[in-house]
Formats: C-alpha cells, structure tokens, sequence
C-alpha cells in the first residue's frame, strides 16, 4: 500500500531543557522495516518518537521520508504517522467501541475498521464497556487497536508491551508483522525482543553527550 | 471537517455523561447570582437596575469554571498528542473544542438566564435583548476563554491564571452586553451594541483557533 517508502534521520540532534539528549543520531528503515530504539532511560528513546511524530522540532538534523524532510510538509506527515505514546488517552466515561471509532474520524478515516482493530486485540467482548473499567493492559490493548482502526504507514510505538500479558505481547507482534507485510514501517522503543530477527536496532545514550 | 465534528461529538457525549459537571455550574450561576439581593438589599428598584450586570457577569463567571478542564484534562490522560498528531488542523479542532464548550456550558447558561434574571427583577422590556445579547456575546467568552484555557495548560493553579488571562480580555463584550440591555429598557435600539457584540465575537473568531493552535502545540513539546 505504500510502495517503496523510507524514513532516515540525518545528523539528528535533541535538545531538552537545554541539555543535549542525543545528536548526531542516524538511521534509516525502508518499506517493511521495523527500528527498534534501545537505551537506559532517560536515553532519549521518548523523546525520538515525539520528534518523529512532529510533537518537537529537532535541534539540528533532519527527519527525511522518501528523502524529503518531514518538517517541510508536517501535514502529509502526521497523515502517514500513528504515535502510541505512553499514555492511553482514554476518556472513562466513553466506551471502547467510541474511543476506536472517534480516533478513526478524528484520522479522517472511515470508522469501518473497528471490528477488525477490536478483534486483532482481542477486546471485541468490552467493545461496549466504558474505559473507566478496564484493566491497565486492557486499556493499554484499546491504546493499541487505535493503530488498526485508523491505518497509517508509520507507528511510532513508545514501550508498546508496557502493562501486557504474553497473549496480548503476541498479538501485537501479530499486528507489526501484518503491518510490515503491507509495507508499513514500525519504530518501537521497547526492552522486549520482538519476533523478526531482520530489525534495525538503535541503542541511544552509547555517544557521549558534550 | 469530519474531525471536528467527531470531536464536538466526542465532547458533547462526555459531558452528557458527566451531567454533574453542568449540574454545578448552573448551580453556582444562580446560588451566585441569588447572593446579591442579600447584599445589596431586596428592592426591585435597585436590583432592577444592576440585575443585567449581574446576570452577566455571574454568567461569565460560570464559563470560567468550565473552561478551566477545557484542554488540562486532555493534557492530563495524553489525548492532547493524539490530537496534534491528527491530519486536521489543530486550528480547526481547538475550535471545536470550544464549539463544544459553548453547547455544553453557555447554551444551559442562556436558556436559565431568565429565571436568574426575574430573581432579579429585570425589567420587561430587557428580557428580549438579553437573551440576544448571551447568543451574539457568549460565543466570544468561549473563544477568549480558550486562548486563556490554551495557554494555562500547562501551569499549576492554571485556574486562577485562566481568570487573570481571560477576565480583561472579557470587559468590552460585559460594556457592549450590559448597555445593549439598557437600552432597550430605556426603550432605545439596541441594535448599535448588538453589532458590536457580534463584531467582538467574530473577532475572537479570527484570532482564537490560532492562538489556540500555537500554545497547545507548544504543550505538546
């Protein structure tokens, strides 16, 4: 679906709070790959994903997809880019169904993918059930199937395995393969080893920072 | 365009989940407003007189209580990412959060506002143009008090700084509201104060969804 699609970063630099988080960062995955950012905390893997998201400018550097830099069009950026932070975002008093159903409209999609984004996570049983009572992984799995409901080519995933079982663990990997197969790309920061041994590793924090 | 109006639903069907949230602020609207004839004394002469500023200002102040939720809570459970990471403009969509806020909190605050404003012994003849003056002056409340929702995001007490922000930003639409409403009591038009109001409105208009836009994106950071 998205042909020959690729996102590299140039002599990338983060500066937060004045002090200097990472630079002189490099990478890039094509169509189908998957990055994994590695590091200790406060490394700066968060940090990367926002700025991959375009929620923070870079200091110095570049984020390019098919060569041109993401700053330069940030709306055709944020179409192509889905960002699972670390919080869930969810309202208690919608129901899991709604919170699936608006984030595809607020997408600007069509909201047709809900039965399959509930059922890849296995949440089709609470579809009706409002997020004021589901579990810290459920609520983490909802956070998830927002990725299926409004499809993207690009899923910035920040510590996606964070709160969930071995089943659920499994079903996201299910997801990112699906999503690879298709040409998307997945950036994930994450301490879990994800199946696919074909991933590009990124550990943060290894270049001393002046 | 879709975007906006799932998110206007999204808001409309939270607080109507959330009935207690309005509940109160009507409740504060007309407890405040009932407070003055114990001030200032009960003769219909002398409340007739302050009863539009009152029920002004004790309107506005209701707004400010709803205002204050209007973007921390999304910051708060992180929908404020996912709404700066969506295509649509993030003009358009802080707009319609405040659409939002408008039909959630001062379309209950008008449709009391007469009751509050018999409470007071308004007179007749100002009924009407009360009611105008809240439809043209309330939608600019809202979006100046966006701008002041926006940009105390992200402080403590972002309460208090949202009245300190909006409350000035507020006074030409209380002069052009209240002497609209004397007006027609003195059986002038009103119609010169109407405009002004709709003007101040509209401009509101054009200058919130970007102000808006760029303090929330620097919340985001």
């Amino acid at each position: 679906m998205i042909g020959r699609a690729s996102f590299e970063a140039h002599d990338l630099a983060c500066l937060r709070g004045g002090r200097i988080v990472f630079r002189q960062l490099e990478f890039r995955v094509d169509a189908g790959g998957l990055l994994v950012l590695r590091g200790a905390n406060g490394a700066g893997k968060s940090s990367l994903l926002r700025m991959m998201a375009g929620l923070i400018g870079p200091a110095h550097g570049a984020l390019l997809w098919n060569g041109d830099d993401i700053a330069d069009d940030p709306d055709a950026h944020r179409a192509r880019t889905s960002y699972a932070g670390h919080s869930d975002a969810l309202k208690p008093a919608l129901t899991v169904a709604e919170h699936l159903s608006f984030h595809a409209k607020l997408r600007g999609q069509a909201a047709d993918k809900i039965a399959a984004a509930l059922d890849a996570f296995a949440l089709t049983k609470f579809a009706d059930l409002p997020a004021r009572l589901l579990s810290q992984g459920q609520r983490k799995r909802v956070a998830l199937a927002r990725l299926i409901a409004a499809p993207a080519p690009l899923w910035l995933l920040d510590e996606p395995t964070n709160g969930l079982d071995a089943d659920s663990t499994a079903r996201l990997e299910t997801a990112i393969a699906a999503h690879r197969e298709t040409g998307g790309i997945v950036v994930a920061a994450t301490h879990l080893d994800f199946a696919g041994a074909d991933a590009v590793t990124l550990t943060l924090g290894e270049r001393k920072a002046a | 365009m879709n975007a906006a109006f799932a998110l206007i639903a999204r808001d409309v069907r939270l607080a109507w989940r959330h009935p207690n949230e309005i509940a109160t602020i009507l409740a504060f609207f007309v407890i405040a407003a009932s407070l003055f004839p114990f001030g200032i004394g009960p003769e219909p002469q002398i409340l007739a007189r302050v009863a539009i500023g009152i029920v002004w200002v004790t309107a506005l102040l209701a707004c400010l209580m709803s205002l204050d939720r209007l973007f921390q809570a999304e910051v708060e459970d992180g929908s404020l990412d996912l709404l700066v990471t969506a295509p649509a403009p993030l003009e358009l969509l802080a707009l319609a959060k405040v659409v939002a806020q408008w039909i959630t909190t001062a379309l209950p605050l008008i449709v009391i506002s007469p009751i509050v404003a018999t409470m007071l012994h308004l007179p007749a003849d100002g009924y009407a143009t009360l009611l105008l003056t809240l439809v043209l002056g309330t939608p600019g409340l809202s979006l100046f008090g966006g701008i002041g929702a926006a940009l105390s995001v992200n402080a403590r007490r972002g309460g208090a700084l949202l009245a300190l922000i909006v409350l000035p930003l507020t006074v030409p639409i209380l002069i052009f509201a209240v002497a609209a409403v004397d007006a027609a009591i003195a059986g002038l038009s009103p119609r010169p104060h109407l405009f002004l109001l709709a003007g101040l409105s509209v401009f509101a208009l054009t200058i919130a969804p970007f102000a808006m836009a760029a303090s929330l994106r620097q919340a985001a950071e």
